[in-house]
C-alpha cells in the first residue's frame, strides 16, 4: 500500500502528476491511498520545477491543455512516487475532453475523489472504459461529480459578496468570505480577476484563500477564519432587494431552489428574507382594498392634455406626406395588425411615370420605404440602365402592408390575395388622382391586377402598351424579385435586361406625351 | 419636496422598477478587465446574484431614472395620475450605484429603464449619458441593458446601442386596440417601428464577414426584447403567442417576456380587479420555448378556446390531443417526431440521435441522457419498453393534471 499525499494549493495539478508517474510506474489504483494535507515537503522537493505546487503560485490559467497527452510527460516525470521501471507504453492517453471533466472532478468534496479518477484515467487510457458511457460507474461518477462542482463554481460566482477595506495604494481594496460546498475555489476564482482587474480582493474559504493583487492571483491556506468588517453600502444593497422584490408574487420554493439556504448566512440581503415573506400577505391585501383612483379624474385628464401637447408631432407638409399619413392609419384589411408599418409611396406630384410594384418585402416594412431591400437593388440597377432618375417618378406598391408568415427569426413573403388587393387599391387610386402620371409601369402580375383587373399571362402582355379607363397608358414588365427568384445567371441577367428595357421605353412614352 | 436621500430615491425607484421581467445579463460582446484597465467582464452565460421571495432572480440592477412620468398608462405604477411617491436620480447616482454595487458582485450591470419626463428625448439623453459616463468614464465592461423610449430620435437610439449591451422597448399589450384603451399616449406603430430600426442597424453593425461566418453585431451586441402584461385585456394566449412569434419573425427578438398583471398600489379603474394567474404566465413561456426551439406552430398551441391548459404543459396537451402521432419509436423516429415527445427536451433528443449512432437506444439509458421518463412513457416505444394500453387509456390526462383538491389553491 501506498500513500500518496497532495498538497491544500495546487491540488489537481500534483493529481495530474502524480497519476501519470503512477500510470507510468504501472502503479495498481487498489495500490494506492490517496489524501490531501500537510504537504510532505519530500515528496515534492523534485517537482519544484512543475510550477512549484505547494508554493502558494498554483499555475492557474491553462490548467487542463493536453496534460496527459503523449509527449508532454517531461515536467511530470520526475516525481518521487515514480519507480524506475516506467515504460512509455503506459503513457497515458486520453479525450480532451475526459481530461477537463475528470480536473473539475477533482474538485469535489468526496473523499474518494482521487482513487476514483485514477481508476478512470487508467481504464480510459487501456480503453476499458469509454469517455461519455454513462453505464460506466467511474465516467458517471466524474460526469456527475463535475457537474455539482460547475454548480458550486457558478454559485460562488454569484453568491460572493465582497466587502470594502482601506485601500493601502491607488487600488481599492475588498475582501470576501465564503463557505463553498465544495474545495472549488482554484477553479473558481480566475473569474474575480478577469471581472475584477482593476481592484485588489482576496476571497477566504475555510480551506484556502484566494488573493488578488496588483494582477497577480496567488492561493494559500485560510489562516483567519473571521468575515471582514461590515460596509456601508451593504445597506443599500439590502434596500433594493426589498424593494425589488414583489408580494404579490410569493414564490420561496423557486427563490430557495436557485438561492439554496446554505448560501444564506453569508448574504447581507438574506437576513430581509424572513420578514418580507411574513410580510407578502397584508401588503397585497392593501393593495387590494385601496380604492381604485376615480377615473378619469380633472386631474388625470388635465395630464392627458399636458401629455398630449408635449407628443404632439408636426402636421405633415403637402399632399404627398398628408396621403402618406393616412395610409399609416389604415385598417382597411387584416394585414396591418402583423406588418410594421404601411409604406407609401414615394415622388412628386405631377411625375411622368409612377411605378407600381406589388408589396413592401421584409426590408422595406423595417425601413417604411418602397424597394430597398434585395428586390430594391435589382430595381435601382434596372433603374440606372434605363437612364430614369428614381427620384423623378413615383414609386409605389399595389398593396401597401407586408404579408408574411412567420417561420422562426425569419418572415416568409405571402403574395397578397384578391381581396387585399382590392382593399389596398383605394389607395393606389387616390395615388394616381395626385400624382397624376402620363405613364403607369406596372411591376408584376399583383400591380397589373391591381390596375387592370387582371394579373395573368405577363409574358405576352409585357412590352405592350395598354390604356387604362381614365386614359393613361400602362405598361407591364417582371417584378425585380423575380429575376432573384430565377436560378439560371443566363435567366437573371436576360429578365433584368427586359425590366430596364420596359423602364426605358416608359420612360420615352412618359416624355413624349 | 424635500430632498431624498439615496436610500430613499432608491426604494422608490427599484419598487418602480419591479415589474419588468427580464432580467437576463447572458450573450453579446465578451469582454473582461484582466488588464487592469477597468471593471467587469461580460458575456457568455449571465450569473443571477440573489433571488428575492417572489422567485425572480435579481441579475442587474434594475431601476428607473425617474417614475415621474407623462404617460398615463392603466396598467402601470407610475402612470401620470398614479398617487406613487416619486423621485429622480441624477446620472452621478446612477453610475455610483452601478459600480458600487458591481464591484461588491452584486450584480452584472444595469438595467435602466424610466418614466418620460418632459420629451420622449430629453429622457432618451439622459439614459444615454449614463451609459456613456459608465463606460467612458468608469471603464464599466459590465452589461448594460437600456429600455429606449419610443419616438426617441435616431441619434440618441444609435449612442444608445453603442454604450448598450441589449436595447428594449416593451410591446406591453397583445393587440394594438387594448393598448389604445389602456396606454392611450402609446402607440404600437412606433414601438414596432423602434424595434424595426434596432434590428436594421444591427444588421448594419455586422457588415462584412468573418472567416467564421456572421460578426457579432456591435450595435446591441446581446440583442433587443420586448414585454408583454398578460391578463390585463381579454386578449387569449393564442392571440398573444401569435404576436410573439410576428415579433420574434420580424425584429430577430432575443426574448418576449410575458409578464402577469400584477395588483399594483393606487390602481387604475380600467382594469381588471384580479390579477392573472402567474401559471398563465408560465404556461405562456412554455408555448413560447415550443415556438423558438421545438419547430411547433403557433396554429397547434392551445385548445379550440385558444387557451393553454393551465392544468397541463402545453406540449403534453398537445400530445394528448393527437395521441395518433404516438407511439413514437426512439430508436428510428426523426429529430422533429422526438421533439414532440414530452418529457424530451432538446438536449434530450441531442443525446438519443448521437446514442443511436452506437446502438440500440434501451430505456433504462434515456433517464441517464436526461429524459422525464413519468411523462414519456405513454409516448414512446424503445428497446425494454412498450406502453401498451397506457396511450390509450381514458385516465391519460388524470396522470399528469394535478389532483383536484390542489386546484383549488391555484
Amino acid at each position: 500500500m501506498r500513500r500518496v499525499v497532495l498538497p491544500r494549493v495546487g491540488t489537481v495539478a500534483a493529481w495530474r502528476r502524480e497519476a501519470r508517474a503512477l500510470a507510468r510506474a504501472g502503479v495498481a489504483p487498489e495500490d494506492l491511498v490517496w489524501s490531501v494535507g500537510e504537504a510532505a515537503p519530500d515528496l515534492f522537493a523534485d517537482a519544484a520545477g512543475d510550477g512549484g505546487a505547494g508554493a502558494g503560485d498554483a499555475p492557474v490559467a491553462g490548467m487542463s491543455d493536453g496534460l496527459f497527452a503523449a509527449g508532454d510527460g517531461a515536467a511530470g516525470a520526475a516525481s518521487a512516487t515514480a519507480t524506475p521501471s516506467s515504460d512509455p507504453s503506459r503513457e497515458l492517453r486520453l479525450p480532451k475532453a475526459a481530461i477537463a471533466t475528470i480536473e473539475a472532478a477533482l474538485c469535489h468534496s468526496d473523499p474518494e475523489r482521487f482513487a476514483r479518477a485514477y481508476r478512470l484515467v487508467l481504464a480510459l487510457s487501456a480503453g476499458r472504459a469509454a469517455w461519455g458511457d454513462r453505464s460506466d460507474r467511474d465516467v458517471r461518477w466524474a460526469l456527475e461529480a463535475a457537474r455539482s462542482v460547475g454548480r458550486d463554481v457558478h454559485k460562488m460566482h454569484a453568491f460572493v459578496r465582497f466587502r470594502e477595506l482601506p485601500a493601502r495604494g491607488p487600488r481599492r481594496a475588498f475582501a470576501a468570505w465564503f463557505e463553498p460546498e465544495h474545495p472549488c475555489l482554484e477553479r473558481g476564482a480566475p473569474f474575480f480577476a478577469k471581472r475584477f482587474g482593476d481592484m485588489d480582493w482576496v476571497i477566504a474559504t475555510p480551506h484556502l484563500t484566494a488573493r488578488f493583487e496588483n494582477g497577480r492571483l496567488s492561493f494559500e491556506e485560510t489562516g483567519e477564519t473571521r468575515p471582514p468588517p461590515e460596509d456601508a453600502t451593504e445597506d443599500l444593497w439590502r434596500t433594493y432587494y426589498a424593494s425589488i422584490f414583489n408580494p404579490a408574487r410569493l414564490m420561496v420554493k423557486a427563490m430557495c431552489a436557485e438561492m439554496p439556504k446554505k448560501y444564506w448566512k453569508n448574504l447581507p440581503e438574506a437576513e430581509l428574507i424572513p420578514g418580507l415573506v411574513a410580510g407578502a400577505e397584508a401588503r397585497v391585501r392593501a393593495m387590494a382594498e385601496a380604492a381604485p383612483a376615480a377615473a378619469p379624474d380633472r386631474r388625470a385628464l388635465a395630464l392627458r392634455d399636458h401629455a398630449a401637447r408635449v407628443l404632439a408631432k408636426p402636421a405633415p407638409e403637402g399632399p404627398v406626406a398628408t396621403l402618406a399619413q393616412e395610409v399609416g392609419a389604415c385598417a382597411r384589411c387584416g394585414l396591418c395588425r402583423h406588418a410594421t408599418q404601411a409604406v407609401p409611396g414615394e415622388g412628386p406630384v405631377g411625375a411622368p411615370l409612377m411605378i407600381v410594384g406589388e408589396q413592401p418585402g421584409d426590408r422595406e416594412d423595417l425601413a417604411g420605404r418602397p424597394f430597398v431591400g434585395p428586390a430594391g437593388a435589382v430595381f435601382d440597377r434596372s433603374l440606372a440602365r434605363a437612364g430614369v432618375e428614381r427620384s423623378a417618378a413615383f414609386v409605389t406598391n399595389a398593396v401597401k402592408h407586408f404579408k408574411f408568415t412567420p417561420r422562426g427569426r425569419r418572415r416568409i413573403h405571402q403574395r397578397p390575395d384578391a381581396g387585399e388587393v382590392e382593399a389596398c387599391r383605394w389607395w393606389l387610386d387616390l395615388e394616381r388622382q395626385l400624382v397624376r402620371p402620363r405613364v403607369v409601369l406596372a411591376m408584376g402580375a399583383t400591380a397589373a391586377e391591381a390596375l387592370t383587373g387582371q394579373g395573368g399571362a405577363l409574358s405576352r402582355r409585357r412590352g405592350r402598351v395598354e390604356t387604362l379607363a381614365d386614359g393613361t397608358e400602362l405598361l407591364v414588365t417582371w417584378h425585380p424579385s423575380y429575376v432573384l427568384r430565377l436560378r439560371e445567371r443566363d435567366a437573371q441577367a436576360r429578365a433584368e435586361a427586359e425590366i430596364a428595357g420596359d423602364l426605358a421605353l416608359a420612360r420615352q412614352l412618359s416624355e413624349q406625351g | 419636496m424635500a430632498q431624498r436621500s439615496l436610500s430613499e430615491k432608491l426604494a422608490i425607484l427599484s419598487d418602480a422598477a419591479k415589474y419588468d421581467a427580464s432580467c437576463a445579463s447572458s450573450g453579446g460582446e465578451r469582454r473582461d478587465s484582466r488588464d487592469g484597465g477597468g471593471l467587469g467582464s461580460s458575456g457568455g452565460s449571465g450569473i443571477c446574484h440573489a433571488y428575492a421571495p417572489d422567485g425572480r432572480c435579481i441579475s442587474l440592477l434594475k431601476i428607473l431614472m425617474t417614475n415621474f412620468c407623462i404617460y398615463d398608462c392603466a396598467y402601470c405604477i407610475n402612470r401620470a395620475s398614479s398617487r406613487v411617491e416619486r423621485a429622480r436620480f441624477s446620472v452621478e447616482e446612477v453610475v455610483h450605484l452601478t459600480v458600487e454595487f458591481y464591484r461588491r458582485n452584486y450584480i452584472e450591470g444595469l438595467f435602466l429603464s424610466s418614466g418620460i419626463i418632459r420629451s420622449p428625448d430629453d429622457t432618451m439623453a439622459d439614459m444615454v449619458r449614463i451609459a456613456r459616463k459608465l463606460r467612458e468614464e468608469e471603464g464599466f465592461r459590465g452589461y448594460i441593458h437600456l429600455k429606449t423610449i419610443p419616438d426617441a430620435s435616431p441619434e440618441l437610439i444609435d449612442a444608445a446601442g453603442r454604450y448598450a449591451d441589449r436595447l428594449s422597448i416593451n410591446i406591453e399589450m397583445p393587440t394594438e386596440t387594448s393598448l389604445k384603451d389602456l396606454a392611450p399616449e402609446k402607440d404600437a406603430g412606433g414601438i414596432k417601428r423602434s424595434m424595426a430600426d434596432v434590428r436594421m442597424k444591427r444588421e448594419d453593425s455586422r457588415s462584412g464577414r468573418s472567416w467564421r461566418g456572421k460578426r457579432p453585431a456591435r450595435f446591441a451586441p446581446a440583442g433587443q426584447s420586448t414585454q408583454v402584461i398578460v391578463g390585463a385585456d381579454a386578449a387569449n394566449d393564442r392571440t398573444i403567442l401569435t404576436q410573439s412569434s410576428d415579433l420574434y419573425a420580424s425584429y430577430g427578438l432575443s426574448r418576449v417576456y410575458y409578464s402577469a398583471f400584477s395588483p399594483i398600489p393606487d390602481p387604475a379603474k380600467a382594469l381588471p380587479l384580479k390579477p392573472a394567474p402567474l401559471l398563465r404566465e408560465h404556461r405562456l413561456y412554455q408555448a413560447d420555448w415550443l415556438l423558438r426551439f421545438y419547430d411547433f406552430g403557433v396554429e397547434e398551441i392551445g385548445g379550440a378556446s385558444g387557451m393553454l391548459d393551465l392544468d397541463i404543459d402545453p406540449k403534453t396537451a398537445w400530445a394528448l390531443a393527437h395521441r395518433e402521432h404516438f407511439p413514437v419509436d426512439v430508436n428510428r423516429a426523426s429529430r422533429e417526431e422526438l421533439l414532440r415527445v414530452p418529457g424530451f427536451g432538446t438536449k434530450t433528443v441531442g443525446r438519443v440521435l448521437s446514442a443511436r449512432r452506437r446502438g440500440l437506444v434501451r430505456y433504462e439509458h434515456l433517464k441517464a441522457m436526461g429524459a422525464v421518463m413519468k411523462k414519456a412513457q405513454p409516448f414512446i416505444t424503445c428497446a425494454g419498453w412498450s406502453p401498451r394500453g397506457l396511450l390509450e387509456a381514458e385516465h391519460l390526462r388524470a396522470r399528469f393534471a394535478p389532483p383536484p383538491e390542489q386546484l383549488s389553491l391555484i
